[in-house]
């Protein structure tokens, strides 16, 4: 992917400043940065799930939307039915529907490519926004459904803290963990064999089936693996957000997954994990400061594509490179 | 049989205005394999300028006949939106990869949606005095609205004109040899680049029609274009992409499905809808009429 080389050795040593800043920055900034934080880096695991799909096997998804909402609604129906409230249940709930649901629509649509797998990926997603928009005695509609503060590894919120406090400290930290180990897991995942044959498919499908590599099985489990990411975002979001609706599972949110995997850079390891957190920032930003941010939103990705098309980390990448040749 | 014959004229109601936006989002992907994810948006900004203009013209008077004339303006707003974007946004893109074109439209989307309400506000625009004026006729024993009919005769209309364009024309031919083979036709002297123009202008103001006709019906409100893209969407892949046969035929399907799903399963309609299109998308990819 990226013609920087990459050892496990070179991925560690630039990680972990990374992390480590990551790790100070709630002494540092006021709590709303931290929080605002933390949805970008649940942004950034959803994208790292959906980019196993776009960048290293070549197929554009247009119905992530579906797995990041089923961790949500898995965590809804885990309050509103079983009254649970640990977020280790939420985790093991929102993974294990996503998954589910991952590999079924999975099986459906490898086998295609291209538009066709995007039109299908779309048409499934939107099966499951409609149910949840029209079920609304049990989805609550477009009212959504309230998550409460969950408990973490068995530890309960004491009663009276204040919620944002309790966000942008142990649920922060408890987010920054899951990304650390989420995103090393993906790392683990893109260089191992299994990963460089979906870059073999994704390059050459024709060659990839030559060589011995079962296409559609290999599809399948990536398809499945971006699922599961998507969907264990999807869970770690709602308990921040406090309500789920069903505007998470319409496609018009799978269109902001692609943009902000697109914005860091899909070609990259690390390209959609920025591109989470730099849109994070963009839309809120574009949020608090015009009712037309959505239009702010659609002049960014237009000249992305039109002037960046490798992303931030793309075109950083290339700028890095360009100077070392020089140099 | 009474309600029977409205669900069935309601079905076509639905069907003719869904051909204009899935026949226009199906003529463009056929000629340019362009998917516009705007291309919804295109369709409100036709109802929008016609539910402008008729307030403008009618500003609180009694309603004239001469007003129909006025439908065209949402369609032509429409086209002349098209000529606009092609040749700025789409034409770079067409030796990239697919991935950046569907990017590009769902940015237009963002923008165009906005667009809307910075031009005509947050609040829905009507331009009811036309649907009003025509008042109703008695079936059976049942009123029926007389302007839905006239939605069904202009579709029909529409769907007629289109295929004379398309098949007994030069115009049509030259469009149907780009689409079929694009290199080809462009050795042969047509001028590939115009034929994009044409064919995304013709898509545009297709559904720019549809917005007109129906907008005296029900009305303009935001989010309007993103809804009915999606049905588009499910019409197209149950025809075929870039079939215009196939998109009369899945807007007829979706017509009935969803007027009787309204009428007698209402939680799934939307659902059975999608799952129709993935059914069909996973024994035919291409479509009932579509071709790899």
């Amino acid at each position: 992917m990226s013609s920087i080389p990459a050892s496990p050795k070179r991925a560690l040593l630039s990680a972990i400043p990374i992390a480590v800043i990551l790790f100070f920055l709630p002494l540092l900034v006021a709590p709303y940065q931290v929080t605002l934080l933390a949805y970008g880096l649940i942004f950034a695991i959803a994208a790292l799930g959906f980019n196993l799909l776009l960048g290293y096997t070549g197929l554009l998804s247009f119905g992530h939307s579906a797995y990041f909402g089923l961790g949500a609604y898995a965590v809804a129906f885990i309050v509103k039915y079983l009254e649970i409230t640990s977020m280790e249940v939420f985790l093991l709930g929102g993974v294990l529907a996503s998954a589910a649901v991952a590999a079924l629509f999975g099986f459906l649509c490898v086998r295609y490519t291209r538009i066709f797998f995007g039109i299908l990926t779309l048409a499934l997603s939107q099966v499951l926004w409609s149910l949840a928009f029209k079920f609304y005695w049990v989805t609550g509609g477009t009212d959504g459904l309230r998550v409460p503060t969950p408990s973490l590894m068995g530890v309960r919120n004491p009663a009276g803290e204040d919620k944002m406090i309790f966000l942008a400290h142990r649920y922060y930290y408890y987010v920054l963990v899951i990304f650390l180990v989420g995103a090393s897991v993906m790392w683990v995942i893109v260089h191992s064999p299994f990963g460089k044959a979906l870059q073999a498919i994704r390059d050459n499908e024709t060659r990839a089936e030559f060589v011995g590599v079962q296409v559609w099985r290999y599809r399948w489990v990536a398809f499945l693996v971006s699922g599961i990411y998507t969907g264990l975002a999807g869970t770690l979001w709602v308990p921040l957000n406090g309500l789920t609706t069903p505007d998470i599972l319409h496609w018009t949110f799978s269109g902001k997954i692609v943009f902000f995997t697109v914005l860091g850079g899909f070609q990259t390891f690390t390209g959609p994990i920025i591109g989470g957190v730099v849109y994070n920032y963009l839309e809120t930003y574009a949020v608090g400061h015009t009712v037309y941010w959505q239009m702010v939103l659609g002049v960014v990705l237009v000249l992305l594509v039109l002037v960046l098309p490798a992303g931030i980390a793309g075109t950083a990448n290339r700028l890095i490179l360009k100077l070392r040749r020089e140099a | 049989m009474d309600t029977f014959l409205i669900h069935l004229l309601n079905a076509l109601l639905y069907a003719s205005v869904l051909f204009l936006i899935a026949g226009g989002l199906s003529l463009i992907y056929g000629v340019m394999r362009i998917v516009n994810l705007a291309h919804g948006n295109v369709y409100a900004v036709g109802a929008y300028a016609t539910a402008w203009s008729v307030g403008r013209v009618l500003g609180g008077g009694q309603p004239s006949p001469a007003l129909y004339l006025l439908l065209p303006v949402g369609a032509v707003a429409a086209a002349a939106l098209g000529a606009v974007i092609e040749p700025t946004l789409l034409r770079p893109l067409y030796k990239r990869a697919e991935e950046y074109q569907l990017l590009i439209t769902f940015g237009l989307l963002l923008i165009l949606e906005d667009l809307l309400r910075f031009i005509w506000g947050p609040y829905p625009l009507s331009a009811s005095s036309l649907f009003e004026a025509l008042g109703s006729l008695t079936i059976g024993e049942s009123v029926y609205p007389s302007y839905n009919l006239v939605v069904i005769v202009v579709g029909a209309i529409a769907a007629a004109a289109l295929w004379a364009f398309i098949y007994k024309t030069k115009f049509g031919v030259i469009l149907r040899a780009t689409s079929q083979n694009m290199r080809m036709a462009s050795a042969l002297g047509v001028n590939v680049k115009r034929i994009y123009l044409q064919a995304f202008t013709l898509g545009c103001f297709m559904a720019g029609l549809g917005g007109a006709i129906i907008v005296p019906q029900q009305g303009a409100v935001l989010g309007m274009g993103v809804d009915a893209l999606i049905l588009a969407f499910v019409v197209v892949v149950i025809g075929g992409l870039g079939s215009l046969e196939g998109a009369l035929l899945g807007a007829l399907m979706v017509g009935v499905v969803r007027e009787f799903g309204i009428a007698f399963f209402p939680e799934v309609e939307l659902a059975v809808l999608y799952f129709m299109a993935a059914v069909v998308l996973l024994i035919r990819p291409a479509g009932l009429f579509g071709h790899v």
